[in-house]
C-alpha cells in the first residue's frame, strides 16, 4: 500500500493554497528586506541597485561626515537598549502580576472560572489602538489619574507621564498583560492540586510550596507568557508611537522612520532583519526550553 | 479559626492583586465607553449625557468610507483566509506525520512569529514594486496582507476542533457505505463547522484591528477605521474617537461572545 | 448459500516497513460458517482487532486473501463491502438523532426514503429505543448508545455483522443484560456475528465458537466447551478459566505426580505437563494424591483452597461452599487430593 505516500501528497495537495498565499503575503517579502539591506539608497526614497554592506555597518557604527572618522552609531544603540530594556521590564511586571491573576482564575470554582477567562479575553482581543488610546486618556496631565491625585490633594501639580519612558512601559504592561495571562492560566489549570497537598502534607509552607512545587511545574506557560509579552513589545510599534510621543523611540518606530521622512530603505530594511533575528533567537530558545523539558 | 478550612488554593494577596489586575484593565476601556457620551467638545470634562459624537462620527464621510473600507477588507480576508485553512487543517490533521509537515506548521504560524512591524515593511517593499510595475492601486493589496496574516488565527481552532474530533466516526460513515465525499459532506463538514466558523470570526476581529500592515500597505486615501483613528490621535483628540472606539468595542465583544458559545458547546 | 461467510486465507498484516516493522497479524486462516456466533478472544495486542479490521476493510492485508459470502473482498474498500461494524467506541455521529445516525448506512445505499423510515422503525423497535429516537447520542446514557450502534450496523442488514469489544465501555450489570440482547438480536435476525472481546466469560456465554488468539496468531478454534475442557496448549488452558498446571512423567497409561502413579490412558512417555481446572480437584480423606493445605480464601459461592504437594507443586481446589460457610478444614492440615474423572488433561508443547 502506498498510504504513507498518498497522504503525504493530499496533506501537501490540501496545504497548498494556504501555503502560497502566505508567501506571497507575508513570507516571500522577506527576502525582498533581506536583499534591500545589502543596497544603496535612493535619493527620495526606494533603493539604488549596488551592493554594499554600508546598511548592516551604520546599524552599528556611523562615520563622520567630515574626517571619516568611525564611532559607535549611540542613538541606534540608544533606541535598541531602550527597546530591549522595556520589553524585560514589561514582561517582568506583566509577570508579576500576570501570576495572582492565572492563579486567581485557575483556582475559582468551575462554575465561574469561564467568565473570569472570558473577562481576560475581551481586552485580549481589544483593538490595540484602542487600549493605548484608552491608557493615554488616563495618564494625560488632565486625565483620571492626575485629575484624582490631585483632587487628594498628593500631588500639586499634574505629573507628566504621557510621552515619558514611563508612560510606554505602563502602556506596554496594559496592552500585553492578557497574553501573560493566558498561557500562565493554562498552565495552572492542568496544574494537579493533589500536589500542593501532598506539598502541605510533607510541611511545606506556602511559599515552599509555590516555590518548590507549583513554579516548576508551571515552568512552560511561565516561558510561553514571558515569549508571548517579549516578542511584540521588542516589535512595538503603536504604543510607543502614541505613548512616547516623537522622541521615545523604539526599534519599530525607528524602522518606520527609515522608511517615511529618513528615507534611507537600506538602513530600514537591516534593522528590520536586526529585529527578526533577536526575535527568532528567543523564539529557538523558546523551543530548545520547552522540548527539554517534555518527558519522553 | 476554628471551622474555617484550610484552603490549599489560597496564596496570600493574590486574589487582592488578581482583582486590581482587573480593575486596571477596565477603568480605561469603561471610561473610553462613558466618555463617548459626553456632551462637551472636550475629552477631559464632563458635560452632560449625549449621542453627539455618534452622530459627528456618522454623519462624517471619513469615517463612513473607512469603516466600508474596513468591512469589506475584513469580511474578503476573513472567507479567504478561513477557506485555505480549513483546507489546510485538513491537510495536517489526523493523518501519520508526512514528510515536510513541520515546514507547513512553520509556515502557517509564521505571521505569529515575525513582529508585524518586519512583516510591514516587507509588504511595503514588495508591493511598491508592485505598484510601479501595474499601476494597480486598489484594495487587493490589503485583502492579501490580511488574508496572509489571518491564516494562522482562522487554521488554529479549525485544527482543534478536528483533532478532538473521533476518526473512528470517519471510519464508521465509511462502513455504512458511504463514499469518501459523503462521508465528508455528511460527517466531517458538520462537525468540522463550528470550528470553521470560529475561525473565520477570528480572523474578522484579527483584520479589523490591524494598524501596522494596513498603514504600510494601504495606498493613498484607503485609510481603515483603526488607521483613521491613528491618523486622528497624531492631531487633537475629539471624543469622536471615543464614539468610534466604543461602537469596535461592542462589535468586538459580539464577536467574541458568539466565539466562546460556539467552540465551548461540546457535543 | 454458501456454507462459509468468511474465508480468510493466510492473512498477515505488518505495519511499518524494514527495521521497524511490526507483525500484527501472521498468516491466520478461518472459515466463519453462515448465522454463527463467532467469538474472536485474546488478550490485548494479540491481534482479534487487527484481523476484524481486515474484515471491515479499514486494513488491507500485507499478505492472504479475505472471500466475504464467497466473493473475493481482499482489497474492496469498507463502504463496498456487505459487512457493517459496532465499534468499540460506538463512533455515533454526535450531529445527529439517533433515528439520523440508524438511517445513515441506508440512506448511502440510496434506499428510497419510505423504505429507509420503514427499516429504521423495525430497528428501533428491535432494539427497545422507541422513546429515545430522537435525541442525538450526547443525551443517551451508555446503554442506550450502545443500542443505537447495533441498530445503525444491522439496518443495513450486512452478511456479517462485527462487534468490537462493544460491551467493554458498560458497568457489568448492564454488561450481562447486553449480552443476553445481543445473543438475542443474533437468533432473531439469522445475521452471521463476529465479536471481539478479551473476556473470557462473555465468549463462553455467547458463541457458538471462539478462535483463541494470541501474538498474532490462531491458536485454537473450537465450540465453548471443546476450549475450556480441551484446551490445545498451556496459553489456552490459562486464558480461558482457571488451570492448575502439574509437572507429571507419563509411563504409558500411567502418569507419576509427586510420586504418586495416576492413571491417564494413552499419556504416552516422557516428561509432560497435566492441566486439571480448580472446580474438577476434589479433597476427600481417600484421595490418592496427599497434599498439605496452605491457605483458603472465602470467595462467596466458592472457597478456593490452595496446597501443595510433597514435590512443591501447588494446587488449588474450588469448592462449593457450605451453608455455615467453612468448609472444615484447616490452614497445614494434611488432605489427600482426587481428580474428576477426564478432568487431567496432557498440554501439547508446554
Amino acid at each position: 500500500m502506498t498510504g504513507a505516500a498518498s497522504s503525504t501528497r493530499s496533506g501537501w495537495l490540501l496545504s497548498l493554497p494556504a501555503l502560497v498565499l502566505l508567501a506571497l503575503g507575508a513570507a516571500g517579502p522577506l527576502l525582498i528586506v533581506v536583499v534591500y539591506s545589502f543596497l544603496e539608497p535612493g535619493e527620495y526614497s526606494g533603493v539604488v541597485w549596488n551592493f554594499t554592506t554600508e546598511p548592516w555597518f551604520r546599524v552599528f557604527l556611523e562615520r563622520d561626515i567630515f574626517d571619516g572618522t568611525v564611532s559607535l552609531a549611540d542613538a541606534h544603540l540608544t533606541i535598541f537598549w531602550r527597546s530591549v530594556k522595556l520589553s524585560l521590564l514589561t514582561t517582568l511586571i506583566t509577570f508579576a502580576v500576570g501570576f495572582p491573576t492565572a492563579w486567581f482564575i485557575a483556582t475559582r470554582p468551575p462554575s465561574s472560572r469561564a467568565i473570569w477567562l472570558f473577562l481576560i479575553t475581551i481586552p485580549f482581543w481589544t483593538n490595540l489602538l484602542i487600549r493605548t488610546f484608552a491608557i493615554s486618556e488616563i495618564i494625560r496631565n488632565q486625565g483620571l489619574l492626575n485629575t484624582a491625585l490631585l483632587k487628594f490633594g498628593l500631588i500639586e501639580t499634574p505629573i507628566q507621564i504621557l510621552y515619558t519612558d514611563t508612560a510606554v512601559l505602563i502602556g506596554m504592561v496594559y496592552v500585553y498583560l492578557p497574553l501573560m495571562v493566558l498561557p500562565l492560566f493554562a498552565a495552572i489549570d492542568r496544574f494537579d492540586f493533589k500536589l500542593v497537598e501532598a506539598g502541605y502534607d510533607l510541611y511545606a509552607s506556602r511559599w515552599k510550596v509555590l516555590r518548590r512545587i507549583v513554579l516548576p511545574i508551571v515552568r512552560p506557560g511561565i516561558v510561553a507568557g514571558s515569549i508571548l509579552v517579549f516578542v511584540p513589545s521588542l516589535g512595538a510599534y503603536v504604543t510607543p508611537r502614541i505613548l512616547g510621543g516623537g522622541k521615545n523611540m523604539m526599534v519599530g518606530n525607528f524602522i518606520e522612520l527609515q522608511f517615511g521622512q529618513g528615507r534611507n530603505w537600506p538602513l530600514g530594511a537591516a534593522l528590520s532583519m536586526l529585529l527578526l533575528l533577536i526575535v527568532l533567537a528567543a523564539l529557538l530558545a523558546y523551543v530548545r526550553v520547552t522540548s527539554s523539558e517534555r518527558p519522553q | 479559626m476554628r471551622g474555617r478550612r484550610f484552603d490549599i488554593t489560597a496564596l496570600p494577596g493574590f486574589s487582592a492583586i488578581a482583582i486590581g489586575v482587573f480593575v486596571v484593565l477596565y477603568a480605561p476601556i469603561v471610561t473610553i465607553v462613558v466618555y463617548s457620551f459626553n456632551a462637551s467638545n472636550s475629552v477631559a470634562v464632563w458635560g452632560g449625557f449625549s449621542f453627539r459624537w455618534y452622530e459627528i462620527a456618522w454623519e462624517n464621510t471619513q469615517v463612513q468610507d473607512a469603516t466600508i473600507r474596513s468591512l469589506v477588507v475584513a469580511v474578503s480576508a476573513a472567507l479567504i483566509s478561513t477557506t485555505l485553512a480549513t483546507m489546510a487543517a485538513l491537510g495536517t490533521t489526523r493523518r501519520g506525520r508526512f514528510k515536510g509537515q513541520t515546514f507547513i506548521y512553520v509556515m502557517i504560524n509564521q505571521p505569529l512569529m515575525v513582529p508585524e512591524i518586519v512583516t510591514a515593511v516587507a509588504l511595503l517593499i514588495f508591493f511598491a514594486t508592485i505598484k510601479v510595475a501595474t499601476g494597480y492601486q486598489g484594495l487587493g493589496y490589503l485583502i492579501l496582507a490580511h488574508s496572509a496574516f489571518c491564516i494562522p488565527f482562522a487554521y488554529l481552532p479549525i485544527r482543534a476542533r478536528l483533532e478532538g474530533m473521533d476518526l473512528t466516526l470517519e471510519i464508521a460513515a465509511a462502513d455504512l457505505y458511504a463514499t469518501p465525499w459523503q462521508t465528508f459532506r455528511r460527517v466531517t463538514l458538520p462537525l468540522m463547522a463550528p470550528g470553521v466558523a470560529a475561525g473565520a470570526m477570528l480572523a474578522f476581529v484579527i483584520s479589523l484591528d490591524d494598524v501596522i500592515i494596513t498603514e504600510f500597505v494601504k495606498s493613498a486615501g484607503q485609510d481603515t477605521l483603526p488607521t483613521y483613528m491613528l491618523g486622528q490621535l497624531r492631531r487633537a483628540v475629539t471624543p469622536e474617537v471615543n464614539a468610534i472606539s466604543t461602537a469596535l468595542l461592542v462589535l468586538t465583544v459580539m464577536l467574541l461572545t458568539a466565539f466562546f458559545l460556539l467552540t465551548r458547546r461540546r457535543d | 448459500m454458501s456454507p462459509s461467510a468468511i474465508e480468510i486465507v493466510d492473512a498477515a498484516k505488518v505495519y511499518g516497513y524494514g527495521a521497524s516493522a511490526a507483525r500484527a497479524l501472521g498468516g491466520v486462516s478461518l472459515g466463519i460458517r453462515t448465522g454463527e456466533f463467532f467469538t474472536l478472544l485474546g488478550p490485548s495486542g494479540c491481534g482479534k482487532t487487527t484481523l476484524l479490521r481486515l474484515i471491515a476493510g479499514f486494513e488491507m492485508p500485507t499478505e492472504g486473501t479475505i472471500h466475504i459470502g464467497g466473493k473475493d473482498m481482499t482489497a474492496v474498500p469498507p463502504n463496498k463491502r456487505p459487512v457493517n461494524t459496532v465499534f468499540q467506541s460506538y463512533a455515533l455521529f454526535p450531529h445527529l438523532t439517533a433515528r439520523e445516525n440508524i438511517a445513515f448506512g441506508l440512506q448511502m445505499l440510496g434506499r428510497p426514503r419510505d423504505e429507509v423510515a420503514s427499516e429504521v422503525e423495525k430497528m428501533i423497535a428491535l432494539v427497545k429505543l422507541e422513546e429515545m429516537a430522537d435525541r442525538r447520542p450526547g443525551q443517551l446514557s451508555g446503554g442506550q448508545q450502545q443500542r443505537v450502534a447495533l441498530a445503525r450496523a444491522l439496518a443495513p442488514a450486512p452478511q456479517v455483522l462485527l462487534l468490537d469489544e462493544p460491551l467493554s465501555a458498560l458497568d457489568l450489570k448492564l454488561r450481562k443484560e447486553m449480552q443476553l440482547e445481543l445473543k438475542r438480536l443474533q437468533t432473531e435476525t439469522g445475521i452471521t456475528f463476529v465479536f471481539v472481546t478479551h473476556d473470557q466469560e462473555e465468549a463462553l456465554t455467547m458463541s457458538d465458537r471462539i478462535g483463541v488468539m494470541s501474538g498474532g496468531r490462531l491458536l485454537q478454534v473450537g465450540a465453548p466447551r471443546e476450549i475450556y475442557n480441551r484446551p490445545v496448549d498451556r496459553f489456552v488452558a490459562d486464558f480461558i478459566g482457571e488451570t492448575n498446571f502439574i509437572p507429571a512423567e507419563a509411563r504409558g497409561d500411567l502418569v507419576r505426580v509427586a510420586g504418586v502413579d495416576l492413571s491417564l490412558p494413552g499419556a504416552g512417555n516422557g516428561p509432560v505437563t497435566l492441566a486439571a481446572r480448580p472446580e474438577q480437584v476434589r479433597i476427600g480423606s481417600n484421595g490418592p494424591l496427599p497434599a498439605t493445605l496452605t491457605r483458603t480464601v472465602y470467595f462467596g459461592t466458592d472457597t478456593h483452597c490452595h496446597m501443595t504437594l510433597s514435590d512443591g507443586t501447588e494446587i488449588v481446589a474450588r469448592l462449593q461452599s457450605p451453608p455455615s460457610g467453612d468448609i472444615g478444614l484447616r490452614d497445614g492440615q494434611g488432605v489427600r487430593i482426587d481428580f474428576a474423572p477426564g478432568a487431567l488433561q496432557i498440554l501439547e508443547g508446554a
